[in-house]
């Protein structure tokens, strides 16, 4: 045990000490530091995704032509399975509130760890270990889960998906939902107790306001998956009859719990990401974020909104309230819609930069926006009932999982590497694995709508020559290959900059949150010194008293806000550190 | 502390009025149980907290001008290494796969979870004075 105190006023020498801990192996194995847990999640949850990547690759190539045989139809469906599990329960969840949120949020709101580090570690063998379980699935007789990721009832019975590969996929779902639900009663409890002096809720970080809704919603949703995987389990061991028609069950069941959890899950996902891109926009438009209120209210809303519009998924099922579930899922495209008329405005007469983060979060934007556009049309039941099940589907959420998870995330990965590391990626490469990523992925998924409304249904690991999709599948493969090239010169990237390291300095972006006030890497236990805390972006106001935020109210920057006495540095609150510029330009 | 408790009792408002309305045009049972279960979720906390932010003293983190010095000092002890979660860790995965691969597993699991218990709880007497 470590005694953490907050420093006062100037950095007190006691708090200068470094950690005695051990190093190498050990450290990873016993660290109880959120930022080692963050980094250990962060590159745990890029492995996953670099093998769901290539598992599509494999999926992208067998639909090249009609009738291939490069890989068998079992194999498909375990590819499309174990694609669609790795990247929504072992990437974009884990990266966004393991990884980013674990190391972020307690910097962002001047906390030396998170609440409570021991379950924050263990969070991280619970998950470490299920996604092993879960991808070694693939070691045993009978192959991995092949049920897709949904896994309903009755075709993940017994008797249609028998076999050991299955059964560890619903325990790897069990271990990650507990390490999930950990995690967000963690963030929780960070962001509730252990804020910084001066940092109302309504000054925190929209990033850190996103995870804490965040995991909110992790706890409303989580454990429904942990007890449907449990009865899951039941039906298919001890001979229970909960999804089973035969034994007086409801299959429909599994698909109400199920998506119960699985809708949830999808803003689990693009939440974080949300945050992320709030707070990129703003730092390279160098203002506040437009309408910072009314972001919190329409993230609650969003959250509120998607654990009640579940059946959507279910409509062709007939056994649905279409209309109500219609009206909330339209409801749900109003406070997304202020989110994005905020985001421009956060943007508008900025002063913008077009960095590598900036660039994603603005593909983002595009991207997402897309996405959402096709949803509002899926939330029709007529043009679902035509389109449900069909390519359509698949195009709509990897717009919205892809621009969310992979734009916003990207965008996060690129803006926080340089706290993450302390040195700096190559603007060239970063800059070149955008583009790529953004023309890459609108060949892919175009395509992918067509086919939907020509009918191609998903899931299928072969189609005829006859039915004439064959050039518009050609295109999605070739687009698919340039996604592969991106997320390459990015991991590239990353190697660049380990190998031949540019020292980042501790504010590169001249951000604005209180994360960048501290040294990158930062220390253990975090902050040696804490800049005074006026508005939602006290690093801004200290290194540019000139352009101060006024408490409470946004303007833009250029303009010399007239405050004098609340928000320059060392005015109300004893001036510590002088008139030095936090965190400064380059190395240090 | 009393935005922290409304914001979770909005939710459970919201939630609520949600879960009457579906019952009342549904009738279906299993999503309104889980309507039900995330009303709790957000009226349970969120009436503690507003309970407790009326008999708590004033925190620094909840004034809007409150001076860094309001908040210096200790802030809690935390844990520096620990090996016991990896500990939990393990054993937990070997309980998940005696759902696999037959009972004998969990055995094993058990012990390694019952000594990070005791190890947890040495750990935080040992260091936890403060």
């Amino acid at each position: 045990m470590t005694i953490a105190a907050r420093p006062a006023l100037a950095p007190s020498p006691d708090l200068l000490e470094e950690e005695h801990g051990p190093t190498g192996m050990l450290k990873w194995l016993t660290s109880t530091d959120h930022k080692v847990i963050g980094k250990s999640y962060t590159i745990t949850s890029l492995v996953f995704f670099c093998m769901a990547g290539l598992m599509a690759m494999v999926m992208r190539t067998q639909l090249t032509s009609p009738d291939n045989t490069l890989v068998s139809q079992h194999l498909y469906n375990e590819l499309f399975t174990m694609h669609g599990s790795l990247m929504l329960y072992l990437f974009a969840g884990p990266f966004a509130f393991g990884g980013l949120a674990n190391f972020i949020v307690p910097l962002q709101v001047g906390a030396p760890d998170m609440a409570f580090p021991r379950l924050n570690a263990l969070s991280y063998w619970l998950y470490l270990g299920g996604g092993m379980i879960m991808v070694s699935g693939f070691l045993t007789v009978g192959g991995a889960a092949d049920f897709g990721w949904v896994a309903y009832a009755p075709l993940s019975s017994a008797t249609n998906t028998p076999g050991a590969g299955p059964d560890m996929w619903i325990v790897a779902l069990l271990l990650t939902g507990f390490s999930a639900i950990f995690t967000g009663v963690n963030i929780v409890a960070t962001v509730f107790y252990l804020r910084a002096p001066g940092l109302t809720m309504f000054r925190l970080p929209i990033f850190t306001w996103n995870m804490l809704v965040t995991a909110i919603l992790i706890l409303i949703a989580f454990p429904v998956l942990a007890s449907a995987m449990i009865m899951l389990w039941c039906d298919r061991h001890l001979g229970t009859h909960i999804f089973t028609v035969s034994g007086g069950g409801s299959p429909v069941l599994w698909q109400n719990l199920f998506w119960f959890f699985g809708h949830p899950e999808v803003y689990i996902l693009a939440l974080p990401f949300f945050g992320i891109v709030t707070d990129v926009l703003a730092t390279f438009s160098r203002k506040p974020v437009f309408g910072y209120k009314g972001m919190v209210f329409a993230t609650i809303s969003i959250a509120a909104l998607s654990t009640s519009v579940w059946a959507h998924h279910m409509y062709t099922t007939g056994t649905e309230l279409l209309p109500f579930f219609s009206l909330m899922t339209y409801m749900i495209a109003v406070p997304t819609g202020v989110k994005f008329f905020n985001w421009i405005g956060t943007m508008w007469r900025g002063s913008l930069t077009f960095e590598t983060p900036m660039l994603y979060a603005v593909g983002f934007l595009v991207v997402f926006l897309f996405g959402g556009v096709t949803g509002i049309l899926l939330a029709s039941p007529p043009i679902d009932f035509a389109v449900h099940d069909t390519y359509f589907v698949v195009a709509h959420f990897h717009e919205v999982l892809f621009g969310s998870a992979v734009f916003g995330g990207f965008a996060g990965l690129y803006f926080w590497y340089p706290k993450f590391t302390g040195r700096m990626t190559r603007e060239g490469l970063g800059k070149a694995s955008f583009w790529v990523m953004f023309v890459g992925f609108w060949v892919t998924f175009v395509p992918q709508y067509i086919l939907g409304l020509h009918g191609m249904p998903r899931r299928i690991a072969e189609y005829g020559a006859a039915t004439g999709w064959q050039s518009l599948n050609q295109v999605s493969t070739a687009g698919a290959y340039l996604l592969f090239a991106s997320v390459a010169i990015t991991l590239i990237n990353f190697w660049v900059s380990w190998r031949r390291p540019v020292p980042a300095g501790d504010n590169p972006w001249d951000a604005h949150t209180l994360e960048w006030a501290t040294s990158s890497p930062p220390p253990h236990h975090n902050f040696y010194w804490i800049p005074p805390i006026r508005s939602e972006r006290p690093v801004w106001d200290y290194n540019h008293p000139e352009h101060a935020t006024p408490n409470g109210h946004a303007v833009p920057s250029p303009v010399p806000a007239a405050v004098g006495s609340l928000a320059a540095p060392g005015s109300s609150d004893g001036g510590a550190g002088g008139s030095g510029h936090v965190g400064g330009g380059t190395a240090q | 502390m009393k935005v922290e408790g409304t914001v979770l009792l909005v939710i459970g408002v919201f939630m609520g009025a949600v879960c009457a309305i579906y019952w009342f045009l549904s009738n279906e049972t299993s999503g309104t149980m889980m309507l039900l279960g995330a009303t709790l979720l957000g009226f349970v906390p969120g009436a503690y907290y507003l309970w407790w932010s009326r008999r708590m003293k004033p925190r620094p983190e909840d004034n809007p001008s409150a001076s860094r010095a309001d908040g210096a000092g200790v802030v809690a002890a935390f844990p520096s290494t620990s090996v016991w979660p990896f500990v939990l860790g393990v054993g937990a995965a070997l309980v998940g796969l005696a759902l696999v691969f037959g009972l004998w597993t969990a055995p094993i699991g058990f012990v390694l979870g019952f000594a990070a218990l005791l190890g947890v709880i040495r750990e935080s007497r040992r260091g936890g004075a403060v």
